[in-house]
């Protein structure tokens, strides 16, 4: 695919040329002192592509933490009284700069879960394919990255339309879609660089990228193990002892897509909407009876990590529902660490490498 | 802290040997930087496993409510009040309790020190009241005091007010602390910039409940916000529900909160919340002289009434 | 691809008290849009969400069957929120209801072999459409022996107890009618507990015979036991299962049995398939 050099004295005025065509998306301080999260930019707003990652991760793009669904009215002199409108939202084109190449992979995690054979989630998808994914590789990985053992990694290019890597004075931008081509083009960014000196400067930097990586998983064990043995292991209740059952790693995670859907009214009017939802609150399975099936905090920590490391994998074959961003781990208000469960998990039982003697 | 811990070990060791309690509650050493997890153990072999530092800023007595088992709890000045609470409301009796007391001199503020550096902080040791700070290619020494969280640095109970065996000998208390500066800052504001103060504050708020959940008084079995019938909260981001949430939670810790700072220091997104729970706090300090958790024998002043009560909020 | 969200506006056609006690009510829903009944082609075991704008959903077993046509019919439990407001409604009210969802029971597997039904308390609805399913002249023969086992703690919490008593006559069809315990002198069926009578009643297993098993908990609990006893293999005893549901079709994730989910890969699975899987119903 083309390679594409953009000087750094070009990149906002790339931006603003794009926004003709493009809403942008982006890192951004919004509320609070934090970089929060990836936000819809405003006007003259450029994205932050500084070194720090944002807190939340950028699923929030193509899946809002709360998201109207259908909007009603229960007025009876109305006619469309108690009949569910889907509103009309914006889907034009918009492009997600700066976001990070594991934040991309989790997002065709999550494709899997909302664009399915049987069924197609319109408000994901429609936002999904709104979509041009602009990332940024990562050049100083964290201490808690541990995507290259994941399947992603700070230079992947998995579910990414453009991977940007940061030469200092300019962005070698490496166009991987149609997609990506066509913001480029809409940027104005055409500046061809030599593809193979370019290849080979990328490959450099992704190495020494790779080489600041300090954490990892393995996971090579957990796929043969049964579902049932590792359910009822004998570490969870110490794994989940000090866990508050608070929405934290949930929230903050990418590829977690769990959600709940609500009505509210006012008045007579209302809406029906998703809302992310989270296995480590009670209300997520409880049930009518007042029977809850994952009635304690162990129970729903184990969920959390089962669905990750274990059902994902048994189910789609594709590795796990983690792509070692490292949020949940930085999050936690109490410290449990997935790099340390799926250690334990991988671990757990009889070696299925072992020899027979 | 080294002293602290071995004789925290010893003591966990020895009520572990000598059946005196089922289980211990403390903490173990954590995977990132300022970081403890809480954790419990119940064999004697298992008590190397707990450290004392300055990254114990979780309360423990968020860990005791309904249990049943006999249990050895490590508590700091915080942690005590919180299970002295804990025994007037009947979630844990004293009976059940071994307290290994801990007199506390400030647990740091990690986002504060994360915040202090452009790359990532990668250690973070300390010694003799000096904490150095090291990442990739910065290193930099402070006084601990300069990182305390800030409940800490205005904490005028820091030795546990109840306990069975302390690890330490007590510490000095902080003298004429000013505790309530930053709410008499709010009490300034016209309402307009409270309003706004209020709203700014609670922006990046996620819902994740954190707050609540790290809080020892929230243990509701249904907290108002999870509620369906009736239903008394949106569940969306729609920001008058989260308001509603900070404030009426706030509201439900008045005359118990022992601004311990575990809400502050569980909030992923940096929200100080306890400038809710320290104004009530402070009313019911300048109302009814009182401060939460100092005894298991006295009760709250909101449960309680004495025909001296405060009553000119009556018009 | 339709929004899998949207419900098919529906009118009530008609509400009926389903036991006596008034804790279950039976609507009769018809399609407003005539088209959408075609696109609402279920098979018996399948459910539905019923939506009551305002507030919300909720998952309930489609009670008529697929042989039944002109309208579609649920038997609901007053539980909460959403059930509650539900019974309330009237005929001509306008709700929505969006599906079918989930799988249904295996009747490809089950053309050709002995069928033995049994359910306890309301969670007969599905069984119900499955039993006019295979009473269907053009499908009974495609059955060979059916036999029903259905009890409830007291005569008047029997669901459809007219067609339990108009089944009972017929000859292509072994009812066994139960109750916990009744003070009516005139009760001409079986008192005692689902899994006694199951003991006594059920056919023995045989390679061509599969039981479909829907109750509470503990009627569970002590039937799969009495099966076991008369030798049915765990593949030949299908059980419907529930869980709290919002999205009915696999997306929202809480209804999962380890890496099932009920609401999609079930909720019907055979004992055998939930014997590798986390009890997490």
């Amino acid at each position: 695919m083309e390679m594409i050099k953009i000087d750094k004295k070009d990149w906002n005025k790339g931006l603003d040329r794009s926004r003709k065509t493009y809403r942008l998306v982006g890192p951004v301080k919004r509320a609070g002192e934090d970089l929060a999260g990836f936000y819809e930019l405003a006007d003259k707003e450029h994205p932050d592509m500084g070194a720090a990652d944002t807190v939340l991760s950028a699923k929030s793009v193509v899946y809002p933490q709360t998201e109207v669904m259908f909007r009603y009215t229960t007025d009876k002199n109305s006619p469309d009284c108690n009949r569910l409108k889907r509103p009309a939202a914006d889907y034009s084109p918009r492009a997600v700069i700066g976001i990070r190449p594991y934040d991309a992979a989790a997002i065709l995690m999550l494709k899997k879960n909302f664009d399915t054979p049987d069924y197609r989630d319109p408000y994901w998808c429609d936002a999904y394919e709104a979509c041009t994914f602009v990332g940024l590789a990562v050049d100083a990985p964290s201490s808690t990255d541990f995507s290259t053992s994941t399947g992603s990694g700070p230079f992947s290019e998995k579910g990414l339309d453009v991977l940007l890597v940061d030469m200092a004075g300019h962005y070698l931008a490496k166009v991987l879609t149609d997609k990506g081509a066509a913001y480029m083009k809409a940027a104005g960014w055409q500046r061809a660089a030599d593809a193979k000196a370019a290849a080979q400067q990328i490959e450099k930097k992704k190495k020494a990228a790779e080489a600041l990586i300090v954490s990892s998983v393995s996971f090579d064990k957990i796929a043969r193990k049964s579902i049932l043995d590792l359910y009822k292991a004998d570490f969870w209740d110490d794994v989940a002892f000090s866990c508050i059952n608070c929405g934290t790693c949930t929230y903050v995670c990418p590829t977690c897509w769990c959600f709940d859907i609500q009505d509210e009214s006012k008045g007579k009017t209302g809406v029906r909407y998703k809302n992310w939802d989270s296995c480590m609150y009670p209300l997520f399975s409880l049930h009518g009876s007042g029977h809850n099936p994952r009635g304690t905090k162990t129970m729903r920590a184990r969920q959390r990590f089962m669905h990750k490391l274990k059902y994902f994998l048994d189910k789609y074959d594709d590795g796990i529902m983690c792509v070692g961003c490292g949020r949940c781990v930085r999050s936690c208000p109490v410290n449990i660490d997935i790099r340390r469960v799926c250690e334990l998990m991988n671990r757990y039982g009889p070696d299925p490498d072992a020899c027979a003697v | 802290m080294l002293a602290y811990t071995d004789r925290i070990k010893e003591i966990a060791r020895a009520l572990l040997t000598d059946c005196r309690v089922e289980l211990v509650i403390g903490f173990r050493k954590g995977t990132v930087p300022m970081m403890n997890e809480p954790c419990f153990i119940n064999s004697p072999d298992e008590a190397d496993q707990l450290v004392w530092d300055s990254n114990c800023g979780i309360n423990l007595a968020n860990y005791l409510a309904n249990r049943t088992e006999k249990i050895g709890i490590v508590a700091k000045g915080c942690d005590s009040r919180n299970i002295a609470t804990h025994i007037i409301e009947n979630k844990i009796g004293r009976d059940q309790l071994f307290i290994i007391g801990v007199p506390c001199q400030g647990m740091i503020d990690r986002r504060k020190v994360n915040a202090m550096f452009d790359g990532e902080v990668r250690e973070v040791v300390e010694s003799d009241g000096l904490v150095t700070v090291r990442g990739a290619d910065f290193e930099k020494s402070f006084e601990k005091s300069e990182l305390l969280q800030q409940n800490c640095s205005v904490c005028t109970h820091r030795n546990p007010v109840i306990f069975d065996e302390m690890a330490a000998d007590p510490v000095d208390e902080q003298q004429g602390v000013d505790r309530y500066a930053d709410v008499r800052e709010i009490e300034a504001m016209d309402p307009q910039q409270r309003w706004d103060a209020f709203e700014k504050l609670l922006a990046p708020c996620i819902r994740c409940y954190a707050c609540r959940n790290a809080c020892p008084l929230c243990y509701c079995p249904t907290c108002f916000v999870d509620e369906a019938r009736p239903q008394w909260v949106g569940k969306s981001q729609n920001p008058v529900d989260v308001r509603t949430f900070h404030f009426l939670r706030a509201y439900h810790c008045a005359g118990r909160c022992t601004d311990c700072g575990a809400c502050e220091r569980a909030c992923p997104v940096g929200i100080n919340m306890r400038v809710f729970t320290k104004k009530l706090e402070k009313d019911c300090f300048e109302s009814f002289g009182w401060e939460a958790g100092l005894s298991p024998d006295v009760r709250p002043p909101l449960d309680t009434y004495r025909p001296e009560d405060p009553d000119d909020f009556i018009k | 691809m339709q929004n899998p969200y949207e419900p098919y506006p529906v009118r009530i056609d008609e509400v009926t008290d389903a036991t006596e006690d008034k804790s279950l009510k039976t609507f009769r829903f018809v399609f407003e849009n005539p088209e959408d009944e075609e696109k609402f082609s279920y098979r018996a075991g399948q459910f539905a969400e019923l939506s009551v704008t305002g507030l919300g959903e909720i998952p309930i077993g489609i009670a008529s069957s697929p042989t039944e046509k002109g309208f579609v019919m649920f038997t609901v439990f007053r539980v909460g929120k959403v059930t509650s407001y539900l019974h309330n409604m009237t005929a001509g009210d306008l709700m929505g209801i969006r599906g079918p969802l989930g799988n249904c029971y295996p009747w490809d597997l089950l053309e050709g072999k002995n069928i033995v039904i049994i359910g306890g308390g309301f969670a007969f609805t599905t069984l119900r459409s499955s039993i006019v399913y295979m009473l269907d002249p053009a499908n009974r023969p495609k059955f060979k022996d059916i036999h029903v086992i259905y009890g409830a703690r007291n005569p008047g919490l029997l669901l459809y107890r007219d067609e339990l008593y108009d089944w009972e006559q017929r000859d292509d069809i072994h009812m066994h009618i139960t109750v916990d315990g009744t003070d009516d002198p005139d009760w001409k069926y079986n008192t005692g507990f689902v899994p006694t009578i199951t003991e006594q009643k059920a056919p023995a297993a045989d390679k061509d015979t599969y039981a479909i098993v829907c109750g509470p908990p503990i009627m569970i609990k002590f039937t799969l036991p009495v099966l076991e006893t008369l030798g049915y293999p765990h593949d030949q005893i299908i059980m419907s299962l529930e869980n709290r549901m919002k999205c009915g079709i696999g997306m929202c994730g809480r209804c999962n049995i380890g890496k099932e989910l009920v609401c999609k890969d079930g909720p019907v699975f055979t004992l055998a398939q939930l014997n590798h899987t986390p009890r997490e119903y």
